[in-house]
């Protein structure tokens, strides 16, 4: 028992973070219909700010923790932002109205060139962080002595995400942009109609997404302590599953298909087996399309002639 | 033309000015982008990681930027209209002769004569014998993607299982590789059947991820599979294909003739001629495998072209275009994309089972998600459904990174970055023709 709740806050704090990537997927996929194959390096990328960060203000002698991370959030959100801004201005805008394969290329190409564009700029060495926030609250103690305990890192993830969602989905439903963004998702071309600045509410979509990547990309930082410039591929491909899961399209779907996955990663790793947890994944993701082709909260298509 | 410049001469000032403009914000934007990554290097010092700055390299992606904008917003005004218009021409002209008039048989021809060739090294033939794995592949995901309009990102899997399947019957049942080449490729197939059968009805994105994630448990259950696969070390040691039973190397097994022996019969007095010696070369197996593939290419082709024309050809066409009316005319949709789906793994079954044929070695790193990514490319970059633009991508894409080699760490970056730029000139593929296969009425011309 006391194992398994232990697994459970494991497993929520990974959910969290992939949960804030998948936010990305299932927005842009949301208002132009493509995969942004990309978006799992622009989360790279907020991991490597973090890290940059961090040394840069370790050297400088910003050492209050709590100062240190929201100036960190703050950077790295700035830079991911406008790395997020830059791509879909650079590889999706001019293909918007082509065939539907053309931004997925241009996507994956884009993808390629990140991954190595850090590589080369940042060397392919693995990048360590010194642990930033240390300490654990003690939950539950079990009779043979193993202790249940959530460490403050893993408060502040959860807290920050679920923070973050809340806002998140205050601006969708309540502000003029989420209001333009959810008109764009309808109808792209009535929208543009009515006057809804089409471009820049792509663009904002993206920026949005890039930031709660950033965001996702701090915490991991701080939570395994290393990255290297591959992670943005496992890391999206899980949140993009995380989207799909959840039914591609929908906010609230992604926020729980993100959940599933990181409670699904952590329960197997722990009952079965650490090498093969990827292949449960993407083995109940297939499961659950098959019953539920529009993933769980997904509107049914309404097929037209 | 002489008006056209005449015309746009009294803009030349205002034009530079706003292209000056536009690179001058678009170097700004690269700057801003570049000064965390590129201006900080983590550097590793004892215990930790530390910064180093690196401000020049911030001004050198500054100005690469103005120079590549500047250059593009000034031919954008007036050079590159005549420019895309030639080269639209080209490319449908191209794409107009089709594959069949000119353009085909003579690369045909070409490849043919590659390997005798004066410039032809061992080099040259084992770049030809890559490309036309990729042809091969990108012909076979075709079939998929091209045709019946399924986006599959996981096509390399089936490549693997075809790659292991000829590996581990040629090492537990010492079968050669003519006898396993089929079989590789009706298990390649059984496996697309099997990952088809639940997961074909999805629409087309939700196929794309499904396919990726069916691709990376193939990659992870090889990788984890030790007394079966060998993880991560793969299997080495396979046996090479034999010509007609004549194994090719300096010397062979008792009671078999090695190759040069074999055909010595034939190629001495061809060899006298020259006034050269004919003896064993270990350049022959090089060749030998680049027949094979280009074989094996050339009969996928045809295979594409003759099974366009049958009703099931015509079906994953009429499918990719309208599955509801498809489905009123009386198609089984679910049929059809299967028959897709084990038709195009069934040739990345051939591919695999010669890839490991001719590396002699195989591990799970070869059949990596970025493969996947690559023969999409290909089949995309080429023009989706054409045959002919999948041939020019596949040659463009694998010579690129061979171009590239003096500076290694850029390959691919270049790679990526021709991705992208190949999309946002021709979005539509280097040869496009969706040419489509019935026509009400004779085609005038």
């Amino acid at each position: 028992m006391e194992y398994f709740v232990q697994q459970l806050i494991n497993g929520l704090t990974l959910g969290a973070i992939y949960a804030l990537i998948a936010i990305g997927y299932t927005m842009v996929y949301g208002i132009i219909g493509m995969i942004n194959f990309a978006h799992g390096e622009i989360y790279m990328i907020g991991a490597f700010l973090a890290v940059i960060a961090f040394t840069g203000l370790g050297i400088i002698g910003l050492t209050w923790v709590p100062a240190a991370i929201i100036v960190v959030l703050l950077i790295a959100m700035f830079f991911t932002a406008a790395y997020g801004w830059t791509v879909e201005r650079i590889a999706y805008r001019p293909l918007r109205g082509s065939h539907r394969l053309a931004p997925l290329i241009s996507a994956i190409g884009m993808s390629i060139f990140l991954q190595n564009y850090v590589q080369i700029a940042q060397g392919a060495k693995i990048k360590p962080l010194p642990p930033v926030v240390q300490g654990n609250i003690p939950l539950m103690e079990s009779a043979s002595g193993f202790t249940v305990s959530i460490s403050y890192l893993q408060l502040i993830i959860i807290l920050l995400t679920v923070g973050l969602m809340l806002g998140f989905t205050y601006l969708i439903q309540r502000t003029s942009l989420g209001r333009s963004q959810r008109a764009c998702e309808q109808d792209l071309k009535m929208a543009s109609l009515l006057g809804v600045d089409v471009d820049r509410t792509i663009s904002l979509t993206f920026v949005m997404g890039a930031a709660l990547a950033a965001v996702a990309g701090v915490m991991i930082t701080m939570y395994y302590g290393v990255i290297d410039f591959f992670i943005g591929f496992l890391a999206g491909v899980k949140a993009f599953t995380a989207a799909v899961l959840g039914g591609i399209g929908s906010l609230p779907g992604a926020m729980l298909g993100g959940l599933l996955i990181g409670l699904i990663e952590a329960f197997w790793s722990a009952y079965f087996s650490v090498e093969y947890k990827d292949v449960a994944t993407f083995v109940i993701l297939v499961v659950v399309l098959i019953f539920r082709p529009t993933g769980l909260l997904g509107r049914p298509e309404v097929e037209k002639v | 033309m002489a008006t056209v410049t005449e015309a746009s001469t009294p803009h030349r000032g205002t034009d530079v000015i706003t292209a000056a403009k536009e690179a001058a914000i678009a170097a700004g934007v690269m700057a801003v982008l570049a000064l965390p990554l590129i201006g900080f290097i983590l550097v590793d010092v004892a215990g930790g990681v530390t910064l180093r700055t690196r401000f020049g390299g911030v001004l050198t992606a500054a100005a690469i930027v103005f120079v590549g904008r500047f250059v593009i917003a000034m031919l954008r005004g007036r050079g590159a209209g005549p420019i895309a218009h030639l080269t639209g021409l080209v490319t449908r002209r191209v794409a107009g002769w089709g594959a069949g008039r000119f353009v085909g048989p003579a690369l045909v021809g070409f490849a043919v004569v590659l390997p005798v060739l004066p410039f032809s090294d061992r080099y040259i033939i084992d770049l030809g014998t890559s490309v036309l794995i990729y042809v091969m592949l990108g012909w076979g995901l075709n079939v998929v993607v091209g045709l019946a309009g399924l986006l599959d990102l996981g096509y390399v899997a089936f490549y693997a299982v075809g790659a292991y399947s000829f590996a581990l019957l040629a090492l537990h049942f010492d079968l050669s590789f003519w006898a396993c080449l089929p079989l590789a490729g009706v298990f390649a197939a059984l496996f697309g059947i099997i990952l088809g059968f639940p997961v074909l009805r999805l629409r087309g994105d939700y196929l794309a991820i499904v396919t990726l994630g069916f691709g990376e448990i193939i990659r992870i259950v090889l990788l984890n599979w030790q007394d079966f696969t060998g993880g991560p070390n793969g299997l080495s040691s396979i046996p090479r294909p034999s010509f007609f039973g004549a194994p090719i190397g300096r010397s062979a097994p008792e009671g078999q003739t090695p190759f040069h022996e074999f055909v010595a019969p034939v190629m001495e007095p061809i060899a006298a001629l020259f006034g050269g010696e004919w003896g064993f070369d270990a350049i022959h197996r090089i060749v030998w495998l680049y027949y094979i593939i280009l074989a094996l290419a050339l009969v996928t082709n045809v295979f594409t072209l003759r099974i366009r024309r049958l009703p099931v050809g015509r079906a994953w066409e009429a499918l990719r275009e309208d599955e509801i009316a498809c489905r009123s005319l009386g198609i089984n949709p679910t049929n059809t994309k299967l028959s897709a789906f084990a038709i195009g793994a069934m040739f990345a079954g051939f591919a695999g089972a010669f890839f490991s044929a001719r590396q002699g070695f195989v591990s799970p790193e070869s059949f990596t998600y970025i493969e996947s990514a690559v023969i999409l490319a290909i089949v995309v970059l080429g023009g989706m459904g054409s045959q002919i633009g999948v041939v020019v991508a596949a040659a463009f894409l694998i010579l690129i990174p061979e171009f590239g080699r003096d500076f290694a760490q850029y390959r691919m970056l270049l790679f990526g970055l021709a991705m992208v730029l190949v999309m946002i000139w021709r979005p539509q593929g280097l040869v496009s023709g969706r040419e489509p296969s019935v026509r009400l009425h004779a085609e005038r011309r």
